[in-house]
């Protein structure tokens, strides 16, 4: 009796629980849970930031419309886009995430090589340096950097992010010199010896062996690159703007844009009333203008996810992105 | 590593008795030289010279005048000045240390039960996965600001409950403020543990399964596997982790001292001097919070090493 009753407890609990390797349904039941409302979590900011985008005025003053606009519009998109000047700044903004993005994964590539490869000399301490360019903050380098641009006459111009990513020294870097250098340690030397073998030189070995093996590789690093430099402001105001943030005459790109959105808004309207701000009472953006301009500023960054997430899921198991 | 250099090393090891050999073993160490030198070049240019000059400005009093930059030396005048006169930085400085060491913990403990989640062989993985990287790519300071001043961070939930009232019978007061914050901005944390949660997936996904096996077998539930396998062989994972988020939340642009070293770095009457000072300071508390992770988690001990035989073993069956 005793033992039976033992019997039906364990085979529940199996079921229930479950044990390695074959999971009972309570506990998969709880992991979705978990997952959807985590996942909801995630999703909750930015599905209200879109909804509230297509609200109009009559809407967001109304306290009982949350979720489901009584009429979708699409005017705070249209001024949204004005105000932003998005047609100057989004070229502004690609030119400048883009090529610092190639240049950093191609330099990151090359520095990766090197040291995964060959016998550098002074590798050890390369990669302390390496990992010592991660760990201090970006900020003491602000005002020497800020002050060797000006030297060279290149600040307010996007060359400020461009000539450290050629050389290596952009955003967060060293993570993808670590990236690459993991990568190019898992796929096997026999491949390069055997094309030294037929006389190949190491820079075909390099364009013709590892850079295509090393796809994944190159996706992530080039995805992370884009998006960090597109999302970066700190640096990017100081290098274009210098103190005079807001100036519609210089570089300027969508982030920053929309960083002193209040800013230029204001501006906008003052352009439009012509004569001051006094006539227009309302000189603030509303929360739908707002949540608009955020929706275009990340929409770029989400079309490149949705395209790019296939190799980006798949990419992290592969690249040992974590090192060791 | 170990492994690879002493594959790397033979061929040279062996050629050292004739002489063309070696040159080719030192002609290989060149080229590698050669795939390395941008980034070296690149380290001096942007990161070491600029670093020096960097504690030159700090211990300067740097005025911009008409012919040029003077610069006067004034010892460690302007730190002398940041702990004296200046109201806001140290200020700022401690509550950010205290954000940090609230955050950091939650973070890491966040991110790797998403990890464990997303590790689960659960229908629709690819969807929950594309979901779960999706702050990776919003995160930023405008869009996080915009997202903070609109309210669609915070759980309205919380506030209704009275939490607050909760929190403050009892926790300590000096907590109080740091802790409430903590709660308001209890979705925002879970979005900074994109990154840190790709980075434990991925040290998930390197563990053998048939460790898992022989574990049940010896009958381990798993709950203990999870503290005898999964925790000692993502320790690594767990330093880097806590590594990147300080260095996230250090540079995150909400940051409010980042902003006080710009403002002060463009304030002419204040100038380059106390710029470089600050970031000096903020520098040295980033690199000690580094180090007490570092302390925490670098330490390998025997754990580590079994671990990563077996799972060569396994790979080779």
């Amino acid at each position: 009796m005793k033992k039976e009753l033992a019997g039906h407890y364990f085979s529940w609990r199996a079921r229930l629980v479950g044990r390695p390797g074959h999971r009972g349904w309570l506990f998969k039941a709880m992991i979705y849970v978990l997952l959807i409302s985590i996942g909801f979590v995630y999703l909750y900011p930015v599905l209200s930031m879109f909804v509230t985008s297509l609200m109009g005025l009559p809407d967001l003053l109304d306290a009982a419309v949350k979720w489901v606009p009584t009429a979708v519009t699409f005017d705070n998109y249209r001024e949204a886009l004005d105000v932003m000047r998005v047609k100057e700044t989004l070229i502004n903004s690609i030119v400048g995430a883009l090529i610092p993005a190639l240049a950093q994964t191609g330099v990151c590539a090359l520095t990766g090589y090197g040291l995964a490869r060959y016998q550098v000399p002074f590798k050890k301490l390369i990669i302390a340096l390496l990992i010592v360019t991660f760990v201090v903050p970006p900020y003491v380098l602000l005002v020497p950097n800020y002050v060797m641009f000006s030297d060279y006459g290149i600040l307010g111009t996007l060359k400020t992010l461009i000539y450290p990513a050629m050389l290596g020294q952009g955003t967060k870097s060293a993570i993808f010199v670590l990236i690459f250098m993991q990568f190019f340690r898992q796929t096997p030397l026999s491949l390069d010896e055997a094309a030294r073998v037929d006389g190949a030189s190491e820079a075909r070995i390099f364009f013709g062996i590892a850079v295509p093996l090393a796809v994944p590789a190159f996706i992530i690093s080039f995805l992370f690159s884009f998006v960090w430099y597109w999302n970066e402001t700190y640096f990017t105001a100081l290098y274009l703007n210098g103190n005079n943030i807001g100036d519609t005459t210089r570089v300027s790109t969508m982030l920053l844009e929309l960083q002193n959105f209040d800013a230029m808004y204001k501006q906008r309207v003052q352009q439009v009333a012509s004569w001051g701000a006094s006539v227009m009472g309302e000189s603030v953006a509303n929360e739908a203008i707002k949540m608009a301009a955020t929706v275009i500023t990340i929409l770029p960054l989400l079309i490149l996810y949705f395209c790019l997430q296939k190799y980006f899921v798949e990419g992290i198991d592969r690249t040992g992105i974590t090192g060791e | 590593m170990k492994g690879f250099q002493t594959k790397k090393e033979m061929p040279a090891g062996t050629g050292k008795k004739s002489g063309p050999r070696l040159s080719m073993s030192r002609k290989k160490s060149l080229v590698g030289l050669v795939f390395v030198t941008p980034w070296l070049v690149g380290f001096f240019v942007f990161f070491a010279s600029p670093l020096l000059q960097a504690v030159v400005y700090s211990l300067n009093n740097v005025t911009i005048t008409a012919s040029g930059r003077k610069m006067t030396y004034v010892r460690l005048g302007n730190y002398q000045d940041i702990f004296i006169k200046d109201a806001y930085f140290m200020d700022r400085l401690l509550n950010f240390l205290k954000e940090i060491i609230l955050q950091l913990p939650l973070i890491l403990v966040f991110s790797l039960v998403i990890a464990i989640l997303l590790n689960q062989s659960v229908k629709g993985k690819g969807i929950f996965r594309t979901l779960f990287f999706l702050p990776i790519i919003v995160v930023s300071g405008p869009v996080m600001q915009m997202l903070i001043s609109s309210g669609s961070t915070t759980i309205p939930l919380i506030e209704q409950y009275g939490l607050y009232e909760m929190i403050e019978e009892v926790i300590p007061r000096f907590l109080q403020e740091p802790v409430t914050g903590l709660f308001s901005e209890l979705l925002l944390i879970l979005w900074y543990s994109g990154v840190p949660t790709l980075i434990f997936l991925a040290g998930l996904q390197k563990i053998d399964a048939t460790l898992y096996e022989a574990s049940y077998m010896d009958g381990a539930s798993s709950w203990v596997s999870f503290w005898k396998i999964v925790l000692p062989s993502i320790k690594g994972m767990i330093l880097i982790n806590s590594i990147y988020v300080t260095v996230f939340l250090a540079t995150s642009e909400l940051n409010e001292v980042i902003d006080l070293i710009r403002s002060n770095m463009l304030n002419a009457s204040k100038g380059f001097g106390i710029a470089s000072a600050m970031a000096w300071l903020y520098t040295i508390c980033i690199l000690a919070i580094i180090g007490l992770c570092y302390a925490l988690f670098g330490r390998t001990g025997g754990g580590e090493k079994p671990m990563k035989r077996s799972r060569k073993e396994g790979r080779k069956r």
